[in-house]
């Protein structure tokens, strides 16, 4: 088994929040990979708010937010194990983010020792 | 009366304990039967066993200063404040529990210890409670208690590092020892319900304990009093396994679902979420009324206890809510995601997730789960479930 890094993308901050159903289908989701035994961190939420986010670039060059070139943000991440990533794909197609327009990386983990 | 002695003598001589333990319930047994009880048992049970006790450590000093010429055990210098009030009694069980739950041991070895030192269960008990042979059970325990001994464990005051970093194998020891009752395979209810309330009685005795009192132990027994409140209704005079559905719901224990309620309540942390906070949550749901959003929230739990911890029978439960809110089919598809094709409950869930559209899917399902099941009890219920598909016809 490998591991993946499943990083999650969305493009509109109001979308961060989550309704109430959409954080069941959130947990749903997780259950079921957790479900199969697949899942090796529930990982974690990063915040794209202000105050809780910054961006440091050279030259002493601090900004706020993680968005300054790129529209979309990162929301979070969790690590699942599959034999292969057609696997992962598959388990991070079952996310319901895409249904507002959000993505899903996949990238498999090199464990540093 | 065992755990006592042993605080006082140390765990290397926990044979010897039980021996005195024994000695004087039937010295008891010869001694009543002729005066009548005495007006304080208890008390008199105790004197008996110190004396027998202080016997006992002279005679093995005499014997080890003239024979050996070595010094007179430590243990014995203790004898003096030899009390038995209720304060030390509890103590010395608590203790007694922390002594057997030593990470020396696996954990149904443990479990035995505990039942036979806390609980007083016979090996023949045991054996009985696990379906397993009287000689296995017998050399589990030996081997327990030779590395119990090997680990020259003391019972010795609780320090509270010592509990903090035990608590977590005592409630574990606990739950299976609850569980080992209320899932036994076997179909005596009577084993089954001691099983339960010796697990109970323990855990009481946790919260009792000011160190020991946490959120997660009042979760535990939180849970532990919504699964008993069923205990009664779940399996039939035969001792067979009434499904959920069908049992009578007059016939659970209200006052253990209040005590239920009361214990969750005291659980309540918002730092803490342990998997026996999420199992009594999604007891307290069962026993809920049905409305449209009870396995809503039964299931929202399930995907919580799954993500802390991975267990089969977990992930089979979590189907089985996410059918009654998703509907069958769309649980079929999770189902068939799990990969337990080993598993007997696997095959009784996909049995009864088809039974309405494809009945023999169904039975093929449920004459896996025979197969694989050992408990006849289990065989019993689902070669019933076939009968009825097969008059169907559906």
């Amino acid at each position: 088994m490998k591991e993946f890094a499943l990083i999650f993308r969305l493009t509109d901050i109001s979308d961060f929040q989550p309704s109430p159903e959409q954080m069941q289908e959130r947990m749903n989701w997780l259950g079921s990979i957790a479900a199969r035994n697949q899942l090796v961190d529930k990982g974690n939420t990063l915040l794209p708010v202000p105050g809780s986010a910054k961006t440091v670039k050279p030259d002493n060059v601090v900004t706020d937010g993680p968005y300054t070139e790129i529209k979309e943000f990162i929301s979070g991440y969790i690590v699942i194990k599959a034999a292969t990533i057609e696997e992962a794909v598959v388990i991070a197609k079952e996310n319901p983010i895409f249904k507002i327009g959000g993505s899903i990386e996949v990238r498999e983990v090199l464990k540093r020792d | 009366m065992t755990a006592v002695l042993c605080r006082h003598f140390g765990l290397h001589h926990m044979d010897i304990a039980e021996d005195i333990a024994s000695d004087t319930f039937l010295k008891a047994s010869e001694h009543w039967a002729l005066n009548g009880v005495p007006d304080n048992p208890t008390a008199w049970l105790y004197t008996v066993a110190r004396n027998k006790a202080k016997d006992y450590f002279k005679r093995t000093a005499i014997f080890e200063t003239k024979v050996r010429n070595e010094i007179i055990p430590e243990s014995i210098e203790n004898e003096g404040e030899f009390d038995y009030n209720g304060r030390i009694i509890a103590d010395s069980q608590l203790a007694m529990i922390f002594a057997v739950c030593n990470p020396a041991n696996p954990s149904e070895s443990q479990i035995c210890l505990a039942l036979q030192i806390l609980c007083g269960f016979s090996v023949e008990e045991i054996a009985d409670a696990f379906l397993t042979k009287i000689e296995t059970i017998r050399k589990r325990l030996q081997r327990g208690r030779k590395n119990l001994r090997n680990n020259s464990f003391q019972i010795t005051t609780l320090n509270e590092t010592d509990i903090r970093s035990r608590l977590p194998i005592v409630l574990r020891t606990l739950y299976l020892l609850f569980n080992e009752g209320y899932f036994s395979k076997t179909s005596s209810k009577q084993v089954r319900i001691e099983l339960c309330s010796e697990a109970m009685r323990l855990t009481l005795l946790l919260t009792e304990n000011t160190l020991t009192n946490t959120p997660q132990v009042n979760a535990l027994l939180a849970l532990m009093c919504f699964q008993s409140s069923r205990l009664d209704a779940r399996t039939d005079i035969r001792g067979e396994a009434i499904l959920f559905d069908e049992q009578d719901k007059s016939r659970w224990d209200q006052s253990l679902i209040q005590r239920g309620n009361y214990y969750l309540v005291n659980a309540t942390d918002r730092q803490e979420v342990s998997k026996y906070h999420l199992e009594a949550g999604i007891a307290y749901w069962h026993t809920a009324p049905a409305d449209d959003s009870k396995w809503t929230h039964i299931l929202q739990l399930y995907n919580q206890l799954i993500v802390v911890e991975y267990s089969p029978i977990t992930a089979l439960n979590r189907v089985f809510a996410f059918a009654k809110v998703h509907g069958k089919d769309k649980a079929i598809v999770e189902a068939e995601k799990l990969g337990l094709e080993q598993n007997s409950y696997y095959h009784a869930l996909l049995g009864y997730l088809y039974a309405q559209t494809a009945a023999a899917k169904s039975i093929a399902h449920y004459e896996q789960a025979i197969q694989l099941t050992k408990s006849p009890t289990e065989k019993r219920t689902w070669q019933k479930e076939i009968t009825l598909l097969r008059q169907d016809k559906r």
